[in-house]
């Protein structure tokens, strides 16, 4: 397990990589998806507001 | 039996046409070309009063700050490039006219670089004094921001096209262009200070000079698209 | 076949077909990197050269590679859209550049770290790859402001589609860049004659994640075009149709 961290003393750095690929693609999934719901609710909002004429 | 339709101009002639055109109105706007050659000057002037008279500073960093000078000045002139044509509807007549766009873009492009890219080059070797350069060096100075600035003139009408008519477009134009600014300036800086260091300085040279050949035989289309989008 | 494509490209269709294809990629794509991870983290052993350090591969490879394959996307699609003026290729042109951006900032990023230990030093001013790699995060930058300083989307669309096609010429240079110019970055190891230089416990790990990345990367595509698409189509009927028909939609 300890060698696993350190990572024969490069741990800081491979660590450090890993960490920020899980970060940014985990935040450019919720990017995505609070984006969709986002003009989803707009879109609904506009056309519940107008109805046949939205 | 005579033909009684005028001549249509050819693609020499078109472009030959603009360039003169815009030549014309450089000399009567002197600002225009000055304000740019001011900038360069400016820059490569408070460059040394600010880091100190260290020669070695100096020598080191003037290829480098020479060339950004050069690329941030061009960029100033790229600016209004076809902003006053976009206004008085000049721009609207060479779209519709019968000679090919991409023709008068490099027309335009080729009097923009002989009021805004050879004046710099010219005025370069004087600012390399102040930064220490030996003659055989400002030599080569001068060599690399030819081809650099023929090479930024081409794609910055592209982002000027791009830009033309836009809110904040400045802002925009150096973030469109520094991308492909920035081979150039590495490579421009680098073999300056190459030459000052007594290598060879082929390599770099050869890379310009592809770059500017590659630039000015596929820009020109990349400008008259560009122009076409803008003003539809 | 023809009539599938071409029913693709009706947004409606594709809005719902994406729908069910994105699963079909996040899933696999997470197992494949799951198994990578385990493969090249724990399985493979340590570098001779470079010891535990060359583990980041595992990231910046895959990065890097989807950097590339992002603009690819982006450039072809949006030139798909130029000439024969599909609105969807446009949808996904503008959907790609986001996502591009990132893993580009990625690949600088953990190249970054790894360069640190490895060459002494974070970055290598002038290197041909580090360099080109750097101007397209720029491009990417510039794009995306491009399309958000035009206020009319077909215009919008039509002008960085030729900012994407112009800067598109920057790919190959990134790829090649270690063959043509001395660089302190390694040369090609997978994509060389002979075949890869790998040992095999590093090399099926480090294929796992590039593969795994990929899916992921179409998910996530996958799910921005779906954005764009509905965006795009706020005012028809359709769209109107769906939002008032349907229950409440969590994707």
């Amino acid at each position: 397990m300890m060698e696993l961290l350190s990572m024969g003393g490069y741990g800081a750095y491979v660590w450090s990589c890993f960490a920020l690929t899980a970060i940014v693609i985990a935040i450019c999934e919720w990017r995505a998806r609070a984006r969709h719901r986002q003009v989803y609710r707009d879109i609904e909002v506009r056309v519940k507001a107008l109805g046949d004429n939205g | 039996m005579t033909d009684n339709q005028p001549e249509m101009p050819g693609l020499g002639r078109g472009m030959m046409a603009v360039a003169k055109r815009d030549l014309f109105l450089a000399w009567k706007r002197p600002g225009d070309v000055l304000n740019p050659l001011f900038f360069f000057a400016m820059v490569a002037t408070l460059f040394p009063l600010a880091v100190g008279p260290s020669a070695e500073q100096l020598e080191f960093s003037g290829p480098g700050v020479l060339w950004v000078a050069a690329l941030l000045a061009m960029l100033l002139s790229l600016n209004s490039l076809f902003v006053s044509d976009f206004e008085d509807g000049s721009l609207e007549q060479m779209l519709v006219s019968p000679v090919p766009l991409a023709a008068l873009s490099l027309g335009k492009t080729i009097a923009h670089w002989l009021t805004s890219g050879l004046p710099l080059v010219i005025v370069a070797p004087i600012l390399g004094m102040t930064f220490r350069m030996p003659a055989s060096v400002m030599g080569v100075l001068m060599l690399t921001l030819l081809l650099g600035t023929i090479s930024l003139s081409l794609l910055g009408s592209i982002g000027a096209a791009l830009t033309v008519g836009l809110h904040r477009g400045t802002a925009l134009l150096s973030l469109l262009i520094l991308p492909l600014a920035m081979p150039l300036l590495i490579f421009g800086a680098r073999t300056v200070s190459l030459a000052a260091a007594g290598d060879v300085v082929a390599g770099g040279l050869y890379f310009l000079a592809a770059y500017a050949v590659l630039i000015v035989s596929l820009a020109p289309f990349a400008i008259a698209a560009a122009l076409r989008i803008s003003n539809e | 076949m023809w009539k599938f494509i071409h029913k693709l490209a009706s947004p409606p269709h594709f809005y719902g077909l994406a729908a069910k294809i994105i699963p079909w990629f996040f899933l696999p794509g997470l197992i494949l990197i799951i198994y990578g991870l385990y493969g090249g983290l724990l399985l493979a052993p340590p570098d001779y050269q470079q010891g535990d350090a060359f583990r980041i591969i595992y990231v910046h490879v895959p990065s890097a590679y989807l950097s590339l394959m992002a603009y690819s996307i982006m450039a072809i699609s949006a030139g798909i859209g130029l000439i024969w003026r599909l609105k969807l290729a446009h949808a996904v042109a503008a959907a790609a550049a986001p996502i591009g951006a990132w893993f580009t900032f990625l690949a600088l990023a953990t190249g970054s770290l790894w360069g640190r230990p490895m060459w002494g030093t974070w970055w290598e001013r002038g290197d041909p790859r580090l360099t080109s790699e750097l101007v397209m995060l720029f491009l990417y930058f510039g794009y995306m402001a491009l399309r958000g300083a035009i206020d009319d989307t077909a215009k919008a669309d039509r002008a960085s589609a030729v900012l994407a096609l112009v800067g598109a010429v920057n790919v190959p240079i990134i790829h090649f860049s270690v063959e043509w110019w001395s660089s302190l970055h390694q040369g090609p190891t997978l994509m060389k004659k002979g075949g890869p230089a790998m040992d095999a416990a590093m090399l099926y790990p480090l294929l796992a994640m590039i593969l795994g990345f990929t899916l992921i990367f179409g998910a996530l595509l996958l799910r921005r075009v779906r954005t764009e698409v509905l965006y795009r189509e706020r005012r028809t009927r359709w769209v109107r149709h769906l939002v008032l028909s349907s229950a409440v939609e969590k994707k």
